[in-house]
């Protein structure tokens, strides 16, 4: 096992490095720089600015100074927010983020597997269609339509919740919703699926035989089995999820991580573009890796890499 | 001998897009105490659906017990609700499948999956019934159960998988076990062990089996009687012997004849029953198998055939045995095997009118 991880987080850093090459460069190739304007900078200014952040050294060198830095977890500073480094951001975006994110991947995980599993076990009954109805609605209506119902709705007809901004837990009821909501109804649907593909099995016609209920038949037999697609799902589910929201953390004016990565973009913020990725990276690496493991927990028949049982 | 199992007029079928399937056509028979009962039939006769009705294995809807009777004990398990059959399954009746690789759950484990039944049926605890399923495991043949029981379904082989099957079935001591064709999946010298394996534990635990399969040479080696099914009807019951040197019904003659032998030369060629299965959707009108029997009569074609009883144990549902029917000649290879039975009576006994 020990073994098995520390291959993987061999391999992780080779990814990483990939994509931190792939980003650096892409990102040097796209017309345009930070400094960019509707105005034009005066040459001296921007010489002098470029000469302040390094831009002015031949790429190669750009390129070995930013390696060495994210070693040591610097991401350097925002160029678009003076005064502020990229770390900065992340520390102050990622927190509230995450919150946000598992409290929308909670309620996924939860009302997801709930609804497949009864949608399985009531299959073609009306129980199915209703949730698959729900399902549907989950995966086609966008987030942004999702938001602005969930807060006309609860907060401004009904008044159970605030509208928005980020203070308490009732702050963070509405966007967990809305931001839950399209993977809760993929991990339904996965978990319908997947279900009735189990309850075909042969071994499920053992369980029968073997005079046990039908609840203990599905908790003991049925569900466990049934998770493993979801489980897989979950992986890029949760490091999505847990960077946040560009459209949810704008509708309900959360300080996340979302909208750094897409205003970096568009204002040619190099250091935060690059910072933002790299984390992005890290987190789904990570992830994919617990996700594996999980499966090997989950299922005895998938051995990690190599390794003899027990190792 | 006491009768443990008495299935009366049992009809059953599944409602599908298309219609009503009657997978079982009127079947009766009974099964004793200590006995093994070879149920045969081609696919699709009807053979796995009876005996998993005698469970109520069978998903319903769309299947549906629309006749009949099935008196275990005594009582009717026609009647018995699913919270009542929960009581029975496993404990009084229990079910050996076909594919040892699919019927264990792969992610728990061998001994959970036996310990399961005992805690359910057995009250025992969860540390006797630890002990009590290694010593199952190794009364079916496994070596260094204790090691086994915390090993997973996939980290057995095949034979070893059915064995461990064979283990969940008899735990909780049985009267009753249904053997769904468990050889069909093995390869032919795993298939002898597990022959002898249940064989043996019968004999140790007075349990009555009813085994299903295709395989007429597993059918000698097992069986004290056989029922050859057919389009969802038993069309001949009777001993092992009977059905081997005395069959009567043309469809048994069939199946015999295509059943290769040490003794048939090799120029001879294997006969097969031409044809396919009836739909049982709409069975034909009058003896089902009419359209694929060359011995069939004007009347197979228009009246179902009648019961006719050719020894105390042995029956047969075929016009051929009645009194007006012409003297028909079985094929070579099983005139070759025929032999008076000193048990025949004189003449064949019309036991039942078709309907």
């Amino acid at each position: 096992m020990v073994k098995y991880i520390s291959k993987r987080l061999l391999y992780m850093i080779v990814s990483l490095l990939i994509i931190i090459t792939a980003t650096f460069f892409l990102m040097r190739i796209a017309p345009g720089n930070p400094f960019t304007s509707e105005k034009k900078l005066p040459p001296e200014i921007e010489a002098n600015l470029n000469e302040h952040y390094g831009l002015d050294k031949p790429w190669y060198v750009q390129y070995g100074d930013y390696l060495v830095r994210i070693v040591q977890w610097d991401f350097g500073p925002s160029f678009k927010y003076e005064s502020r480094t990229v770390n900065d951001l992340i520390n102050d975006g990622f927190p509230v983020s995450l919150t946000l994110g598992l409290e929308a991947i909670l309620f996924a995980v939860a009302v997801g597997i709930v609804l497949g599993v009864i949608a399985a076990l009531r299959h073609n009954k009306w129980q199915d269609y209703t949730a698959m109805i729900i399902a549907v609605f989950g995966i086609s209506v966008p987030s942004f339509i999702m938001a602005t119902f969930l807060q006309y709705i609860f907060a401004i007809k009904l008044g159970l919740f605030p509208v928005a901004r980020w203070e308490t837990f009732s702050h963070t009821v509405l966007p967990a919703l809305a931001l839950g909501a399209t993977p809760m109804a993929f991990i339904a649907r996965l978990t319908r699926s997947s279900m009735l593909e189990v309850l075909s099995n042969d071994y499920i016609k053992t369980a029968k035989a073997k005079g046990l209920s039908r609840g203990a038949m599905i908790m003991k037999h049925t569900i466990r089995n049934a998770l493993l697609p979801v489980v897989s799902y979950m992986g890029p589910l949760a490091a999505g999820i847990i960077t946040g929201s560009f459209v949810i953390e704008k509708i309900f004016g959360i300080p996340g991580l979302g909208s750094h990565f897409v205003l970096s973009i568009s204002n040619r913020d190099y250091t935060v573009i690059m910072g933002v990725t790299v984390f992005y990276s890290i987190l789904l690496l990570v992830s994919i890796l617990l996700v594996d493991i999980a499966y090997g927990l989950i299922d005895p028949r998938i051995k990690l890499a190599g390794g003899k049982k027990g190792e | 001998m006491d009768k443990i199992l008495e299935v009366k007029d049992l009809k059953v079928s599944f409602q599908v897009y298309g219609g009503e399937v009657q997978a079982v056509r009127g079947v009766s028979f009974d099964l004793f105490k200590g006995e093994t009962l070879a149920v045969v039939g081609e696919s699709g006769s009807g053979k796995s659906v009876l005996n998993q009705t005698v469970m109520k294995l069978i998903p319903m809807p769309p299947g549906k017990i629309t006749g009949g009777q099935i008196l275990f004990h005594g009582e009717d398990i026609v009647k018995k609700t699913d919270k009542e059959m929960e009581k029975i399954r496993g404990k009084e009746i229990s079910m050996i499948f076909q594919d040892p690789m699919t019927s264990l759950n792969p992610t728990m484990k061998v001994g959970h999956q036996i310990t399961e039944v005992l805690l359910k049926h057995q009250n025992m605890s969860s540390h006797q019934a630890k002990e009590r399923a290694v010593e199952l495991l190794r009364l079916v043949g496994i070596p260094m159960p204790e090691k086994r029981i915390n090993q997973y379904p996939h980290e057995f082989s095949g034979g070893m998988r059915q064995r461990a099957m064979i283990a969940i079935a008899l735990a909780a001591n049985p009267s009753l076990l249904i053997a769904d064709e468990p050889t069909t999946a093995l390869d032919v010298t795993i298939q002898a062990q597990i022959l002898e394996l249940m064989k043996d534990l019968q004999k140790k635990m007075d349990t009555s089996i009813i085994f299903i399969t295709h395989d007429l040479g597993v059918v000698a080696n097992v069986a004290d009687r056989v029922a050859v099914m057919y389009a969802g009807q038993i069309v001949e019951i009777g001993t092992v012997d009977e059905i081997f040197y005395d069959p009567r019904h043309p469809y048994t003659w069939g199946l015999l004849a295509s059943m290769p032998s040490l003794d048939s030369s090799h120029e001879e060629e294997l006969t097969a029953i031409p044809g396919t299965p009836p739909d049982l959707t709409h069975p034909p009108k009058g003896d089902a198998f009419a359209a694929r029997n060359k011995y069939a009569l004007a009347i197979d074609f228009e009246e179902e055939p009648p019961l006719f009883q050719v020894s105390e144990t042995h029956f047969a549902k075929t016009w051929l045995l009645h009194p007006d029917a012409p003297k028909v000649e079985p094929p070579e290879a099983v005139k070759r095997r025929m032999r008076k039975l000193s048990s025949t009576f004189e003449k064949p006994i019309l036991v039942k009118e078709g309907n």
